[in-house]
């Protein structure tokens, strides 16, 4: 965006220059060169107080200005040809703004004076220059900074607007130079700078066109007639296909804002951009300061644009960042991670809580299919009891489930040894009454009990509510407790209790 | 393989045909284009047989001729015309290389290393050489001189009784295929064109001379370096290849390239971009240059 202010305020920018230019002597003139007014601000001399940006390789961002007034700001970015990775067993010859696609990531606070050095490495190929739009000003810089190989430019501009923008190669043909990596983005922090974030990440998405077909192996060249077709063979997130997993996913904790600078070089495809399983509390879209959308679930990011979204993370797990036209995510690289740890929140998110056979209308019971399925359960659950190391296995994680369920529950009233409080709560620990009939037992969790009994010559009478288990729960909790605390008196299956509450109905 | 200007050779037919046959069999030829040695032959003898009817003197040693024909610019303006005529010349069949320009400075001392006037050649000047006179690990004899600038080269192509060609010319030579005048409609060669492009230049360059000949003979115009022409500076791209319809001449593009011939030809978009990008004293690592001659008017 170049600055259309409207008349009245032009006018008064006009004026401000004016006014300031009539203040200065013409010494002080001459010495200073260039006199530059920000509308609605002070005439800024060039004067200013001078700092060496810091520069950062994606994904990572520099960290914010802090300043509460305008610097001179000197970037010094090399342009440089390499050749690197682009897919497992693919390599390519990437143009670059400092070796890296995308390019250094460039933070500076609205009003700032940029001293711009480009240099273009001996050993490249072309020549190239740099348009960024940040800049007011013909060809954003474009015309001002065309570099021969081996040869260094230098431009300055004033930083008019705050938002986040791209900057690129313009070099001709320029779809080639933008598609060979030659993008990146520069952030112009509003004065009173950004609300904080706990994580900042820097992530760019560009179209690639080998002349072999995706994930063909070797050195490629770029293809100009799928470059006029906009048929790409790669769609990447900083700069390679798997930049951002594994290993190299982002990282958060649970509780923590992210935010992400996102921006697409192209050159050709827009970006539907999107994380699995977030919803972004926040986007500036299209890079720009002034409106911030909530609750966004995917974003459209232009060729040559920008959004900066911002979402905390609730829950830990792997987020999935994609561009949600998903054949660039699933076949051309367009996909990148996200990995938040931190405690579980089940009532944000339960995880998986049933996974069971569903046979809907095409398989219903009775029919030869569910039959057969049925006649092979059994088959199978009979090799498993028949098999004692797998049942022994079976019957130890019983224990273990039970264990917890008793935990949950009984040991509330029959104490964690099962020792059951004399005369009130009878015991299971070396109970007759348990060890005497297995069938009760499995009633007594199921329905409760109340009135007097007696245990081990010893009276009680109490109440014993239902327990609300499931036939898995029951199960476990009684071969945990007929198998504890000195008890051995075998197990209880899942289908007894089963059969034992329908028989109970 | 490399034969100096100043030997002297049998008549440019036999010469020509002696080599393209010659090519057939190299391995290279038939693994880029899979043609069989039968149909390339047919090829190579209608070349010749066509160019028949050139009524155009036998080239000097270790250069090729291009007969008469038009250039259609990249980039032109409104009142320029689509085509211009382009007289009969001759080019060097392969870049300049360290061992011939060696001799030259040896010859004009004006001209070494480190007594080149500043105005003429800027730091870097043959930096890759181990001396004023001296090659040394990282300018091979056989490979193409580069670091030189525009002056050095013109200096060169005086010496030995030549000059830098034109882009026209250059351009003309380079327009070629391996078969037919117009590569850019031989199926692959268009996308050969663009694969120099995705290879870094190496710390010390191959030879020259070891590329395929192209259809008028000449080697190495699209994969070896960057070589200077005589007019480089009216190239006048600026560096903002979108708009530069706003300059005082209609130069480039504008609106979506509007002002260029084709689109398609992001090899001569490149050219034409380098061109500009240099000034005559700058001296580039990967841009050397051949010499190219009139035919007697």
């Amino acid at each position: 965006m170049k600055t259309q202010l409207p008349l009245p305020r032009l006018t008064a920018a006009l004026g401000l220059l004016l006014a300031g230019a009539t203040l200065l002597t013409p010494s002080a003139r001459a010495s200073e060169g260039t006199v530059i007014a920000k509308p609605g601000g002070a005439p800024i001399a060039t004067e200013l107080p001078l700092e060496v940006a810091v520069l950062t390789k994606a994904p990572n961002v520099p960290p914010p200005i802090g300043r509460k007034h305008p610097a001179k700001v000197v970037v010094n970015l090399e342009v440089k040809e390499v050749t690197q990775r682009l897919a497992d067993g693919v390599e390519y010859t990437f143009w670059t703004f400092g070796g890296e696609v995308p390019g250094l990531f460039i933070r500076v606070r609205e009003g700032d004076v940029v001293e711009f050095h480009l240099n273009n490495h001996p050993s490249s190929k072309m020549p190239h220059n740099i348009d960024l739009h940040a800049v007011t000003g013909a060809g954003g810089g474009a015309a001002s900074s065309f570099t021969a190989p081996g040869h260094s430019s230098q431009f300055t501009f004033t930083a008019l607007n705050s938002g986040l923008f791209v900057y690129h190669c313009a070099t001709a043909p320029v779809p080639m130079h933008i598609s060979n990596g030659m993008y990146g983005l520069i952030l112009v922090e509003p004065k009173e700078g950004l609300p904080p974030a706990d994580r900042e990440y820097y992530v760019m998405q560009g179209d690639l066109y080998t002349q072999g077909a995706t994930n063909e192996s070797g050195l490629q060249a770029f293809d100009n007639v799928k470059a006029m077709d906009e048929r790409p063979t790669y769609v990447v997130f900083n700069g390679s296909v798997g930049s951002l997993v594994g290993d190299k996913a982002l990282q958060a904790k649970v509780g923590e804002v992210v935010r992400l600078y996102f921006g697409v070089g192209g050159p050709n495809l827009t970006s539907s951009f999107h994380v699995i399983g977030e919803i972004f509390d926040r986007v500036w879209t299209e890079g720009g300061m002034k409106h911030v959308q909530e609750n966004v679930q995917t974003t459209m990011v232009p060729a040559g644009g920008s959004a900066i979204v911002e979402f905390k993370v609730e829950v830990p797990g792997t987020f999935i960042l994609v561009d949600h036209s998903l054949s660039r995510a699933f076949n051309k690289g367009a996909l990148g991670m996200l990995k938040v740890t931190g405690p579980e929140n089940r009532r944000l998110y339960s995880g998986k809580e049933i996974d069971e056979v569903y046979l809907g209308q095409q398989s219903a019971a009775g029919s030869a299919a569910s039959t057969r399925e049925a006649q092979l359960v059994a088959q199978k659950a009979e090799a498993i009891a028949k098999n004692p190391e797998i049942a022994n296995i079976t019957k130890d994680i019983q224990l273990e489930r039970g264990k917890k369920v008793f935990l949950s529950a009984c040991f509330a009233c029959h104490l964690q040894e099962g020792q059951g409080l004399p005369g009130v709560f009878p015991p299971l620990a070396g109970s007759d009454y348990l060890k005497a009939d297995k069938e009760r037992a499995v009633r007594t969790v199921l329905k409760g009990l109340s009135g007097p009994i007696t245990v081990n010559g010893k009276p009680y009478n109490n109440v014993m509510p239902p327990q609300e288990f499931t036939d898995d729960q029951v199960a476990d909790v009684l071969t945990y407790v007929m198998n504890s605390w000195g008890n051995a008196s075998g197990s209880v299956s899942s289908d007894e209790v089963k059969r034992i509450r329908r028989a109970g109905q | 393989m490399w034969r100096s200007p100043q030997t002297s050779t049998s008549s440019r037919d036999s010469e020509r045909l002696a080599k393209i046959s010659g090519s057939l069999f190299k391995p290279m030829f038939s693994r880029h284009h899979h043609l069989s040695a039968a149909f390339a032959l047919t090829l190579a003898v209608s070349a010749i047989a066509g160019r028949a009817d050139h009524t155009v003197p036998s080239a000097p040693a270790g250069m090729v001729v291009i007969p008469a024909g038009n250039y259609a610019p990249l980039i032109r303006t409104k009142d320029e015309p689509p085509s211009v005529p382009v007289a009969a010349y001759y080019l060097d069949e392969r870049a300049v290389t360290n061992a011939e320009f060696l001799d030259f400075v040896r010859a004009h001392p004006k001209w070494q290393r480190s007594r080149v006037s500043p105005l003429f050649a800027d730091v870097g000047y043959l930096a890759h050489w181990a001396s004023d006179a001296e090659l040394g690990p990282f300018a091979p004899a056989a490979a193409p001189v580069v670091r030189v600038s525009w002056f050095a080269a013109r200096a060169y192509a005086t010496w030995t009784g030549k000059r830098l060609p034109t882009t026209a010319e250059w351009e003309r030579t380079a327009a070629a295929g391996f078969t037919s005048t117009n590569g850019a409609t031989e199926p692959g060669f268009p996308a050969y064109a663009l694969v120099w492009f995705s290879k870094p230049t190496p710390d010390t360059l191959p030879s020259v001379g070891l590329g395929r000949p192209n259809f008028y003979g000449a080697r190495d115009l699209l994969s070896l370096v960057w070589e200077w022409v005589d007019d480089f500076n009216t190239a006048m791209v600026s560096g903002e290849s979108r708009g530069d319809t706003g300059l005082e001449r209609t130069l480039f593009c504008g609106a979506g390239a509007a002002g260029a011939r084709d689109l398609t030809n992001y090899p001569a978009f490149m050219r034409a971009g380098l061109r500009s990008s240099l000034r005559a004293s700058y001296v580039v690592p990967n841009v050397g240059f051949r010499c190219a001659q009139s035919v007697s008017p």
